[in-house]
């Protein structure tokens, strides 16, 4: 790409260890990347304490934004899973607001936007996946291997059914995952090659400076609509779980 | 004016906004801000699906084929479900059922209507 490489639009997705950790042959340092997610459980964490602090019938602002988080979250469980989601609120709450920040933080000039890593949203979609799974296996126990068994098929196809479906369960996890990275990584990689349009043009460069703008825009919207994606995507896995069909 | 008789006014805000609720389409009232790309944001989504089965189906394959030693078989097999399960995949989504397993019908009309949701909010 670039001769020097800090001008790359990739340059922002570079992970550089702060304080480096080497146990035995991990490295666990502590990143740029560790430290937003560290930023945006603070933010999450404030927002919610010093927002519920006050406890008004008439919510101030940051009450307001807590309240709206959370009603979001217990609407979007009721509408998917119903009464019985409820239980399910704390994981999925978490979920939303750890992404929703995630991508919202990436949008900060000269911050990091940890959710444009692959491993990082995979390790969100693969703890769902397991967690899923083991929800839906501790509530049917043997009963779940029907999940994967197509009724009112005759057993001849069965050999071959059954495989499909097997893979088909498991690539849940690989779309959830690379929908958010993918939406991420690509918005930004978008202004950042946009923004460098604006110097090398000169005069002309006012048009990819509007595109700019615009886009920011639209990044908020998919930074909003992804962290809905994943966590509607959760309920409706939470929900396939707890009535198998 | 509205100080003498509040209650009034209220019920009547309230039996408003019961007729509003009514009137709107079962939680249409999210996600329909992207309608002009959700023909694109779907396009991409079908090629997500189709392609993450298909990750999938070679994975285990490659593996299996490693772990037996049978060489090219395996692989060649699960190419062939992985593309498969991606069509499947495809097939659920486009008929409303999403990510879910299964053939049955859905739970019920909500959690479809609620998948489709879903679908469309979907984009780049």
């Amino acid at each position: 790409m670039a001769a020097a490489g800090t001008d790359s639009p990739l340059e922002q997705f570079k992970i550089e260890p702060l304080i480096p950790i080497h146990l035995g042959k991990l490295d666990l340092s502590f990143t740029n990347s560790s430290l937003v997610m560290v930023v945006a459980l603070v933010l999450i964490t404030s927002l919610l304490l010093v927002g519920a602090r006050p406890r008004a019938l008439v919510p101030g602002r940051l009450q307001s934004v807590a309240e709206l988080a959370y009603e979001f979250v217990a609407n979007l469980l009721s509408d998917t899973i119903g009464e019985e989601g409820k239980r399910y609120f704390p994981i999925v709450f978490t979920i939303f607001m750890f992404v929703l920040f995630g991508n919202l933080i990436g949008l900060v000039p000269f911050s990091f936007t940890f959710t444009s890593h692959i491993i990082v949203t995979f390790a969100l979609a693969f703890s769902v996946f397991i967690g899923v799974t083991i929800l839906a296996l501790a509530r049917h126990g043997l009963h779940f291997a029907r999940f994967f068994v197509p009724p009112g098929v005759s057993p001849a196809l069965w050999p071959l059914l059954i495989p499909i479906e097997i893979i088909s369960y498991l690539s849940r996890p690989i779309s959830l995952s690379v929908r958010l990275f993918a939406n991420m990584l690509a918005g930004h990689t978008l202004l950042k090659v946009f923004a460098g349009f604006v110097f090398l043009l000169g005069f002309a460069g006012f048009f990819p400076l509007a595109f700019v703008v615009a886009l920011s825009g639209l990044e908020f919207l998919i930074a909003f609509l992804q962290a809905y994606v994943f966590a509607i995507l959760t309920c409706l896995y939470i929900n396939d779980a707890l009535h198998l069909h | 004016m509205a100080e003498r008789k509040p209650p009034d006014s209220l019920e009547r805000l309230d039996a408003r906004l019961e007729e509003a609720r009514r009137r709107q389409p079962d939680g249409r009232s999210r996600g329909v801000e992207t309608e002009g790309m959700s023909a694109f944001g779907f396009a991409w989504r079908v090629g997500l699906e189709l392609i993450s089965a298909l990750v999938v189906g070679v994975a285990i394959g490659y593996m299996l084929d490693r772990w037996l030693g049978t060489r090219p078989w395996l692989l060649i097999l699960f190419f062939i479900l992985g593309s498969a399960a991606g069509l499947l995949n495809v097939f659920r989504m486009t008929s409303g059922l999403g990510g879910a397993v299964g053939h049955g019908k859905g739970p019920g009309g909500r959690i479809t209507e609620a998948r489709t949701r879903a679908d469309d909010t979907d984009e780049e």
